[in-house]
């Protein structure tokens, strides 16, 4: 494949899944050691409802509206699943459950009712999204990566989504210590004045913040997918947080990028003719650098987090 | 029009749905209820997403086997193999590494959807899998379910059921004290595999109806919302029954009256509906109940404090406090007691004089921990002790 093919179709889509893998990854981390995991997934469920009534109210689908209204609808998804624990006295998990299914039907509901012939939303675009369309037609080959006016016709996802990897780390940096301790034992964070709850709050909103950034370039298989798979499979490498971190961000990058070049190139290679889903084979991709880390990683065994 | 949806009058197809999406709330209901109690709920929501693939890889197998690859036996069949792998992946990753169940959940649920995603995708490339329809079990279709289709669901769910209320006092022991089921004897693992059967069968069975992505609501709805009615385990589990069954019923009835209404999502707004309603208005658990709780203990407060300050002779400053007083007719709008007010506040006052007494007293301890400024003290303590208390007050100099 020449240069000009590989840099305009396949360069912007893979750095796009890689960042989008990274963004979900990092956060997700600290969600499996605090027992949060099911966030990522009760969030990208009710991303569905959130697009469909910023489409309604906007008329139009378009970035911010929508961004907004999935970022609007996590936050008040969170706020539910939390209210409904509370006032029911229940589990967190049958909590989130009874949120998320409800606020996704309605959200099926609506875009049933509403005519959306017109445009493109539908409940398959928000589940897979669509990396393989985030092309770069301004290229013309490696020498367009330092010519400004090809820059410029970059998609406009991979620039949201390096904007939001870039706040994700930034906060990571910032609040390192305090986000490690509380972590690890609330209680004695607390009593050295680590703002624990702020902490947690903040750790939710950019977790939302990752999904709904991730969902609009590469849907919300991949965030489930990315929130969990890589900092699980770090989880079993390692007993250090640093080297932990470090481990989920390469098998992201692994993943996206393997993920999308088996979409895309493994069926040519067996004889296929058409590309199949790069977010799927992403997922499956982290799936099985899970599994090889459950069978061969060197901290797989030990207790389990205390609840 | 609903009228006629309920009564079953809108036609064969609607019919057909309507009982078979019913008998599948029942079926839900009930096996969700010890999943719901054994705090794993969302274990469901991987199981379920787990079916994908199978769905996928079956509908492949019977066209490479020279099949239609639509019929739905072979596809439930192939989304129970997959959704079996699925959960013994889950219980795999829990029992050999450190990972917590939440993670292994996440893991199985985003993974196998994905790997399902991906097939569909190679579906689409073929010629038959043009009219494949599988994406029709993301969400569930019933337009055109047949009666073979219905066939299969009533007897899975039946089967569900009775296989449910069989193993129900185990089950519940085991969700309610596993350490204590093992010591019994019982086979926890076994028992624990045999409920996410069940749970595997009812995603599968309802997959036709409500679709993969919402079936965990049937599992997990009506168990929380007959949870909020009562404490008794078994009858959380029939309620949850009944609670699964009508708001299938009625949803798919709804959804049978006009053409935009998609028969998975309707019912699970339902059972939402449900939810809330019974949220608010459950007795004792329920938030209205809570609320009125909260006023009465609230105006008992405010009564007391105030009789206690009529006694002494202290000005009401609070308005809560004079106008509840007021309304008993035991004050006067300026504050001012009337004679009633005069004798219950003179009660109020011994009251707290013996209470005080008693809390001094090591004999009376427990009775002591009872106090919370507004309990009468004669419910708690015979008269002979109170009269104690009396003589002790006495012989105190003031």
């Amino acid at each position: 494949m020449s240069g000009f093919e590989f840099v305009a179709l396949s360069l912007p889509p893979m750095v796009i899944g890689v960042l989008a893998a990274i963004a979900c990854a990092l956060p997700g981390n600290f969600l499996v050691l605090r027992r949060q995991a099911l966030i990522g997934d009760a969030i990208s469920h009710v991303v569905l409802p959130g697009i469909v009534v910023a489409f309604l109210l906007t008329g139009m689908v378009s970035t911010w509206p929508m961004m907004i209204g999935a970022g609007g609808a996590a936050i008040v998804s969170v706020l539910l699943i939390e209210a409904i624990r509370r006032l029911a006295r229940i589990e967190a998990g049958a909590a989130m459950g009874v949120v998320f299914t409800a606020m996704f039907a309605g959200g099926v509901l609506l875009l049933e009712q509403t005519d959306t012939s017109s445009v493109h939303l539908d409940v398959e675009h928000a589940l897979y999204g669509n990396l393989e369309s985030l092309i770069w037609l301004d290229a013309a080959g490696w020498g367009s990566l330092v010519d400004p006016v090809a820059l410029a016709g970059l998609p406009p996802e991979l620039l949201r989504m390096a904007v939001v990897a870039c706040v994700i780390v930034a906060f990571l940096l910032v609040f390192w210590r305090g986000l490690k301790i509380s972590t690890f034992d609330e209680g004695f964070a607390r009593s050295v004045g680590v703002p624990v709850r702020l902490i947690g709050g903040l750790l939710v909103v950019l977790s939302a913040l990752a999904a709904v950034a991730a969902f609009d370039a590469v849907g919300s298989i991949i965030v489930i997918a990315m929130f969990i798979c890589p900092p699980a499979a770090a989880r079993l490498m390692t007993d250090r947080l640093e080297i932990q971190v470090a481990w989920s961000v390469g098998f992201a990058t692994l993943s996206a990028v393997a993920g999308y070049v088996l979409a895309g190139y493994g069926p040519l290679w067996i004889g296929f003719e058409n590309a199949v889903s790069a977010a799927g084979m992403i997922a499956t991709v982290s799936g099985l650098v899970l599994a090889v880390a459950a069978i061969f990683g060197p901290h797989r065994k030990g207790a389990q987090l205390p609840r | 029009m609903l009228v006629d949806a309920l009564f079953l009058q809108m036609g064969y197809n609607a019919t057909l749905v309507t009982l078979g999406a019913g008998l599948l709330g029942f079926a839900a209901g009930i096996s969700g209820t010890f999943l719901f109690l054994r705090n794993r709920a969302l274990l469901s929501d991987a199981i379920s997403h787990a079916t994908l693939p199978g769905v996928a890889l079956a509908f492949l197998l019977m066209v490479a086997l020279g099949g239609d690859g639509r019929s739905l036996p072979g596809l439930l069949a192939g989304s129970a193999v997959s959704a079996l792998l699925g959960l013994l992946c889950v219980n795999a990753l829990v029992r050999h590494t450190r990972l917590n169940e939440d993670a292994a959940i996440g893991a199985v649920l985003s993974v196998f959807f994905g790997f399902g995603v991906v097939l569909l995708t190679v579906i689409q490339t073929l010629p038959q899998g043009r009219q494949a329809g599988l994406e029709s079990f993301l969400l569930g279709s019933t337009a055109a379910m047949l009666w073979a289709d219905a066939l299969i669901i009533a007897g899975g769910g039946a089967a569900v059921v009775v296989l449910a209320l069989l193993f129900r006092r185990p089950f519940l022991l085991v969700a309610f004290d596993a350490a204590y089921a093992r010591a019994r004897g019982l086979p926890v693992a076994r028992l624990d595999l045999l409920m996410m059967g069940l749970v595997m069968a009812i995603t599968v069975v309802g997959l036709k109806i409500v679709g993969l992505i919402l079936v965990v609501a049937l599992l997990i709805v009506p168990p929380v919302t007959a949870r909020l009615w009562t404490d008794v385990a078994a009858r959380v589990v029939w309620l949850s029954g009944i609670f699964g069954a009508s708001a299938a019923y009625v949803g798919a009835a709804i959804s049978a009256t006009a053409p935009d209404l998609p028969t998975g999502p309707i019912i699970v707004l339902v059972s939402f509906v449900v939810f809330v309603v019974s949220l608010l208005l459950a007795p004792s658990r329920g938030v209205l109940a809570a609320w009125l709780r909260y006023r009465r203990f609230q105006k008992r407060i405010h009564i007391r404090q105030g009789l206690l300050a009529l006694a002494q002779g202290h000005p009401i400053y609070e308005r809560l406090t004079l106008r509840l007083l007021v309304a008993a007719g035991w004050a006067r709008g300026d504050g001012v007691a009337t004679d009633d007010g005069m004798g219950y506040a003179a009660r109020a006052l011994r009251d707290e004089a013996r209470w005080t007494a008693l809390r001094t007293d090591n004999r009376f301890e427990a009775a002591a921990a009872m106090y919370d400024g507004v309990r009468d003290i004669d419910t708690v303590l015979t008269s002979d002790q109170i009269a104690e208390i009396d003589r002790r007050i006495a012989e105190t100099p003031a």
